[in-house]
């Protein structure tokens, strides 16, 4: 599928690119701001101006270095986690969104992320030898999830069977986490919470150096979906019509998105629902060209994963609370209230 | 060439159709009719590739469907299905461009010219700047025809073989637009060498604008040929089960009229 770019203006007038490109622009603005505004602030403060001095500058004082261990230790890694962890799930829920033809599709709620969760539980608690086994066992999970999750809810077309199949998967991985829970010493799992709840607590550059090349590539390969993706708005025969071999794409889009978040979950445990809100909120701004959809959805995911890891980190000084219960505060009744209006 | 030789079609292995060989000839459009469940779009899905044949063959440009890929038949056939769907908010002119996917090679000021053609020929151009979703249903299916008249009229290479499979594309038209429809499509196969295949309820649209009809009865085919030919009494009453009487058309003797009951 060697499709060049020639197609660039095509739908111009249309939905003017030039806004998409300007929202672009401004997220990603937005996005370095509030990387700055996140990572100066916490329990320890650190002023916005030293930030630059004290990631590349000498160190003067004790304070200073205090603040450069801080940033580069705890406070970095994290908020670098979060906006690849908000890129890699939105990006993901705007995919799954597109190929289910539902805008309810979201890794959390159809149980990619769960499964993601207990394959890397699994591994942990089966005692795999090095932590670099965890991602392939996320990914393993996740991929068998959308399987089951895209036959059940192929069978029966249609938003519900979907998203039971979702709760089924849920619930069944969320008891098989439990038991190996129950089977894991204290020094194996820290804790139920995190699988459940999703943290950015443990962020390591170690994790870094794999997670942000891996989930970019693997964006930057979704993002060259967009044609196969706008044609499955129209329907798989439609698409099929234009010229898509259906399963292959469906194939790839589905491999594409369990490598994406199985791996995620691996490293934050499930967080829920960004995968839903962000991309609701992008299509109804800018349509559901994801041309420009994409692209938009994963600097906006990383702005909405960003803020709610400084929420977390914010209201409950000098505690905090797990993210996935800060997103799920917010995302599930706006999950309630997008599910009221598609029953009207 | 599109043709179908001894054609058996059915979907989950149940034959709905038997013993159908046609050719669909450049220049031409073939009406389809038929009673409801005759068989025409299953037939439509195994001429466009979607349902493999349980007998017999489709060959386009002389190669089987079943050995071409989606991309290859894309760029020499488009079809439109009976009910268009979208399901998110996609510009109309987005919708209408997926009908060049296809054809990567055309520059964006080809495309430009090419995608404000077939919205005209559609009369879809005033939609532009509207909601896809917020049109009727009948605009919906303007702009739909308008990215099937893209996909067809996209083939730069002249004496390309291009076919335009429409099933059922008047039905929620109102006579004016059904009219608009069928002549642009008229015009696109006798103009640019299209060869159009259109399933239709209407006889005397069929009758009108179609060069040859096909009539499916039975699990077969009744009758091919000419509306002259094809359009008789005993055949309609064999595909519709009640009497019709057919007369020359008012407008232009030449042409039959059908009246039923």
């Amino acid at each position: 599928m060697s499709r060049s770019a020639s197609l660039a203006s095509a739908p111009a007038r249309d939905m003017s690119v030039n806004k998409a490109l300007w929202v672009l622009l401004a997220l990603c603005a937005a996005l370095i701001v509030l990387v700055l505004v996140s990572s100066s602030q916490g329990a320890v403060r650190i002023p916005v101006t030293e930030i630059p001095d004290l990631l590349f500058g000498d160190l003067l004082s004790d304070e200073e270095a205090l603040w450069r261990n801080v940033l580069m230790e705890v406070r970095l890694p994290r908020v670098l986690l979060a906006v690849i962890a908000g890129a890699g799930l939105t990006v993901t829920g705007t995919v799954m969104q597109a190929l289910f033809r539902n805008p309810l599709a979201e890794p959390g709620l159809i149980g990619i992320s769960s499964g993601g969760a207990l394959g890397a539980v699994a591994a942990i608690v089966l005692g795999a030898p090095t932590l670099f086994w965890l991602a392939p066992a996320a990914f393993a999970g996740s991929l068998v999830a959308t399987a089951v999750c895209y036959a059940l809810g192929r069978r029966h077309p249609g938003m519900s069977s979907l998203l039971l199949a979702g709760v089924a998967i849920n619930v069944i991985c969320g008891s098989l986490i439990g038991l190996f829970t129950y089977m894991a010493n204290d020094a194996q799992l820290r804790s139920l919470t995190f699988w459940n709840m999703g943290s950015l607590a443990g962020a390591t550059w170690q994790q870094l150096a794999f997670l942000a090349p891996w989930t970019l590539i693997l964006c930057l390969l979704l993002l060259r979906e967009w044609r196969g993706l706008n044609a499955l708005l129209l329907g798989e025969r439609e698409a099929r019509h234009l010229g898509f071999a259906i399963e292959r794409l469906r194939r790839r889009l589905v491999v594409l998105v369990a490598l994406i978040v199985g791996p995620l979950v691996a490293a934050t445990g499930v967080i829920g629902f960004v995968g839903l809100v962000v991309p609701h909120l992008v299509r109804l701004s800018l349509g559901a060209d994801h041309r420009w959809l994409l692209p938009n959805t994963v600097v906006a995911g990383a702005i909405a994963l960003s803020l709610a890891d400084w929420l977390a980190r914010m209201v409950v000084i000098p505690a905090e609370l797990p993210i996935g219960m800060v997103t799920s505060l917010i995302g599930g009744p706006f999950f309630l209230w997008m599910l009221t209006r598609k029953m009207r | 060439m599109l043709i179908a030789e001894n054609l058996s079609c059915g979907r989950h292995g149940k034959t709905v159709l038997d013993g159908v060989s046609l050719q669909l000839k450049p220049g031409e459009v073939l009406g389809v009719l038929g009673a409801n469940g005759a068989g025409k779009s299953t037939l439509l899905a195994t001429l466009a590739g979607e349902l493999p044949p349980l007998a017999g063959s489709v060959t386009l440009n002389a190669v089987p469907l079943t050995m071409q890929s989606a991309q290859q038949q894309a760029r020499c056939r488009a079809v439109l299905p009976q009910t268009p769907s979208l399901a998110f908010e996609l510009g109309v002119r987005a919708v209408v461009a997926t009908g060049a996917y296809p054809f990567p090679e055309l520059s964006p000021a080809a495309l430009d010219t090419l995608l404000d053609r077939a919205l005209n020929l559609a009369d879809a151009a005033a939609f532009t700047t509207r909601r896809y979703t917020g049109l009727s249903g009948g605009e919906q299916q303007r702009v739909q025809f308008a990215r099937v008249l893209t996909q067809a009229l996209a083939q730069r290479t002249s004496g390309e073989y291009r076919a335009l499979l429409l099933d059922e594309p008047t039905a929620s038209l109102d006579p004016r637009h059904q009219l608009l429809l069928l002549q642009t499509v008229a015009r696109l196969a006798h103009e640019e060498q299209l060869a159009v295949l259109v399933i239709l309820h209407d006889v005397n649209l069929a009758a009108w604008w179609c060069d040859r009809l096909l009539l499916l009865a039975n699990g077969t085919v009744a009758a091919l040929g000419t509306p002259q030919n094809v359009l008789t009494p005993p055949h309609l009453r064999m595909v519709y089960q009640i009497n019709a009487t057919v007369m020359p058309h008012p407008n232009a003797p030449e042409r039959q009229l059908v009246c039923f009951g």
